[in-house]
């Protein structure tokens, strides 16, 4: 009885399984990964060289925005809420989500918001074109008519979200196995709540920002346009003040799933755990102060810039507390490489990398030489695909056996990470380099003298995202004929999706809870 | 716990987090008033005060500050519009006079609004005019020009630091936000 499940598509149309729609987010995520990945490729063959090649300045515009939209809400967003589905039901030892018909819900938004959002490359005018971040007058006064399109994907993306949110806490409060109390909770569930708790803070604050757009387009209000006494420099406030949450929303859950990966094939137990999860409640306080450093090139006042630039300094702290964590339960532990522990080891790497260009950027006068520079592409993309995506690929190397009940084949998944290493560092290492000296984001052509860069980060970046096609393919030929996994994969691995359940995972499981001591 | 009592806690806690996340929307639109109250009180948005009293009071001949004027015209306003002067010295403590310039170069009634803006913006503090045309709307018929004073001094505790410092102004059409009969010409 406990592996029956309906069959055919209404088993997915219908389902309320949190593993079916943990799945599904998955799949979800990792279709937008190759969709906004395809746009990648198109903004570097253009920046192959000076000068224009392949397209017009108006449609580069177009693809840097939907390739950031894309990415942050459609590709890692969703994987992580994929991967809250799959674990934390299993982990704290739930039968399932708390609400399962509102998960199902939550994800089959997800499609017909990105059908809208891309529908706008077909529409007159093309698809939103000024930049993820969709800074007023740009997507108000002159944003094209597509954007009311981008307002309602976002309001639906939003609400999906939300919900996923919702679920999460509600399921970690209430549905914990008796005996498994907070502080004995995986740290992958402490970051997923905490990250959580920023989601339901902050995505209505851009349901709030899009509702004011959408206002000022239609409505006559001027809540952005200075003509009527708004203030367009408001806009970047109110949607920073959502943005900087809304890195740590990305980052949160990949730091839980290297806390998971990195003692398992250390063979020892996590360093450190209640400061990991201070640590992570620090970071997520803190990411609601630092907003404006973002625009410190706005004209603020040296109070204002003095002030942001300490707080986010500040995040340093416990960022640092994380990463010496890591180390050290490393530190004389018996270590072994499998590929998710590769890709967590880089992951602890270049996220440090990123944090330290992220440190450069927090200094408030020397941002104003960084400022909207290819230094802050490299800065981001180091801390969201060695950050974020590596912890997902990581997760997904790691629990396929659990889920699938099959064994990835580990010479693929090896050449996977080694190309992913080599190919993430050639495409956005040259940034740091062209972006100090001047080069400019968002921008289709450029000065000679950045010529050498941008070939290595375009060459850089068409075997990075070939090397994704291959993680493709190494993960159905894994579905489809991988050796058999066993019950326990991993010998170093804790918790209770490796102690009390077999591999793969039933339909249900914690019909009856477990016992935890 | 039994199921009964595991849905009356979920509903409780779901209702909790769905007031949360209504405040944190209308918490979203308060930003707006709230920024505008924390930029009155710090002066940190340049925004100027509304209209001042002269007092007699010390002027400060030693120290000298230059303020300079800027005229930006906004999209659809189809006026001519300038100061008379690029930039003036002053002694903190005395009363300057500046005259603008507006002409309306379309052939339809306009009126026009104009914001003035402080740059550094903690200067705004320390600004006050006791006569200023951004202080009231103005109606320039067709072809017509006009010039504007604007009187201000600056305080003599402005901080030592600020040598100089900018006045801009926006000018707005907002004829069609307003009654133009209801707004004299000069």
């Amino acid at each position: 009885m406990s592996d029956h499940h309906p069959t055919g598509i209404t088993r997915w149309l219908y389902t309320t399984n949190h593993k079916d729609i943990g799945s599904m987010y998955l799949w979800f995520s990792f279709i937008m990964f190759l969709i906004g990945g395809a746009m990648a490729m198109v903004i570097r063959a253009e920046l192959y060289q000076p000068g224009l090649q392949f397209v017009q300045p108006e449609f580069f515009n177009q693809m840097t925005t939907m390739h950031g939209l894309i990415m942050v809400f459609g590709a890692v967003m969703p994987s992580m809420v994929g991967l809250a589905n799959w674990l934390i039901p299993m982990m704290i030892g739930a039968p399932d989500m708390a609400l399962p018909r509102m998960n199902n819900w939550s994800f089959w938004i997800l499609p017909f918001a990105f059908t809208l959002l891309l529908s706008s490359f077909l529409m007159e005018g093309g698809a939103p074109n000024f930049g993820w971040t969709f800074y007023a007058p740009l997507s108000t006064t002159y944003g094209p008519p597509s954007t009311d399109f981008f307002i309602l994907g976002v309001h639906m993306m939003g609400i999906s979200s939300i919900m996923g949110a919702i679920n999460v806490i509600v399921t970690v409060f209430n549905m914990r196995a008796p005996g498994m109390t907070l502080m004995k909770m995986p740290l992958f569930v402490w970051t997923w709540l905490i990250t959580a708790f920023l989601l339901i803070m902050v995505m209505p604050v851009l349901a709030g920002t899009v509702t004011m757009m959408l206002t000022d387009r239609h409505f006559g209000t001027s809540f952005f346009d200075a003509a009527g006494g708004g203030d367009p420099v408001m806009f970047q406030h109110i949607f920073w003040f959502f943005g900087h949450p809304e890195v740590y929303i990305m980052i949160l859950p990949a730091f839980g799933v290297v806390s998971e990966i990195i003692p398992a094939f250390s063979r020892k137990k996590l360093f450190g755990y209640s400061s990991m999860v201070y640590a992570t409640a620090s970071i997520a306080l803190l990411s609601f102060i630092v907003w404006a450093h973002h625009m410190f090139a706005v004209g603020m006042p040296v109070a204002g810039e003095l002030f942001f630039m300490i707080a986010t300094m500040l995040i340093a702290v416990p960022t640092g507390v994380k990463v010496f964590n890591w180390v050290a339960t490393m530190w004389q532990g018996s270590l072994t490489f499998e590929t998710p522990m590769l890709f967590s080891i880089a992951f602890v790497i270049l996220f440090t990398i990123g944090g330290f260009s992220g440190v450069m950027l927090a200094m408030a006068p020397v941002d104003f030489q960084y400022h909207d520079t290819y230094f802050v592409v490299a800065h981001f993309h180091y801390v969201l695909f060695p950050g974020a995506i590596f912890g997902t690929t990581a997760a997904v190397y790691y629990w396929l056996p659990k889920w699938t009940g099959k064994m990835y084949n580990e010479t693929s998944g090896k050449i996977h990470f080694w190309l992913s290493m080599i190919f993430v560092n050639l495409t956005f290492f040259p940034m740091h380099f062209s972006g100090l000296a001047g080069m400019p984001r968002r921008i289709p052509d450029y000065n000679m003298m950045f010529a050498d860069f941008n070939m290595w980060a375009s060459i850089g970046a068409f075997g990075l995202g070939l090397t994704q096609v291959y993680f493709l393919v190494t993960i159905i030929m894994a579905i489809r004929g991988g050796k058999k996994a066993d019950e326990k994969q991993w010998d170093g691995a804790t918790g209770l999706e490796w102690d009390a359940l077999p591999s793969p995972a039933p339909y249900h499981t914690f019909s009856t809870p477990p016992k935890v001591d | 716990m039994t199921e009964q009592v595991q849905k009356d806690e979920n509903k409780k806690l779901i209702l909790r987090l769905i007031a949360v996340i209504g405040g944190m929307f209308l918490f979203a639109f308060a930003l707006v008033p709230l920024y505008n109250v924390f930029c009155d009180i710090t002066g940190i948005n340049g925004k100027t005060r509304g209209q001042a009293l002269y007092e007699k009071v010390k002027i400060d001949k030693e120290r000298i500050i230059t303020v300079e004027f800027l005229t930006n015209i906004n999209r659809g306003m189809p006026w001519e519009f300038k100061s008379m002067v690029k930039s003036i010295e002053v002694h903190p403590g005395e009363l300057n006079e500046v005259r603008f310039y507006a002409k309306n170069r379309s052939k339809f009634d306009i009126i026009g609004q104009s914001v003035p803006s402080v740059s550094p913006g903690e200067a705004a503090l320390y600004l006050n005019k006791t006569e200023c045309f951004c202080f009231d709307q103005q109606r320039l018929n067709a072809g017509e020009e006009i010039e504007m004073p604007m009187k201000f001094y600056l305080d003599t505790d402005i901080p030592e630091d600020i040598t100089r410092l900018t006045l801009s102004y926006q000018l707005f059409n907002i004829t069609e936000s307003v009654n133009i009969e209801a707004v004299a010409t000069k």
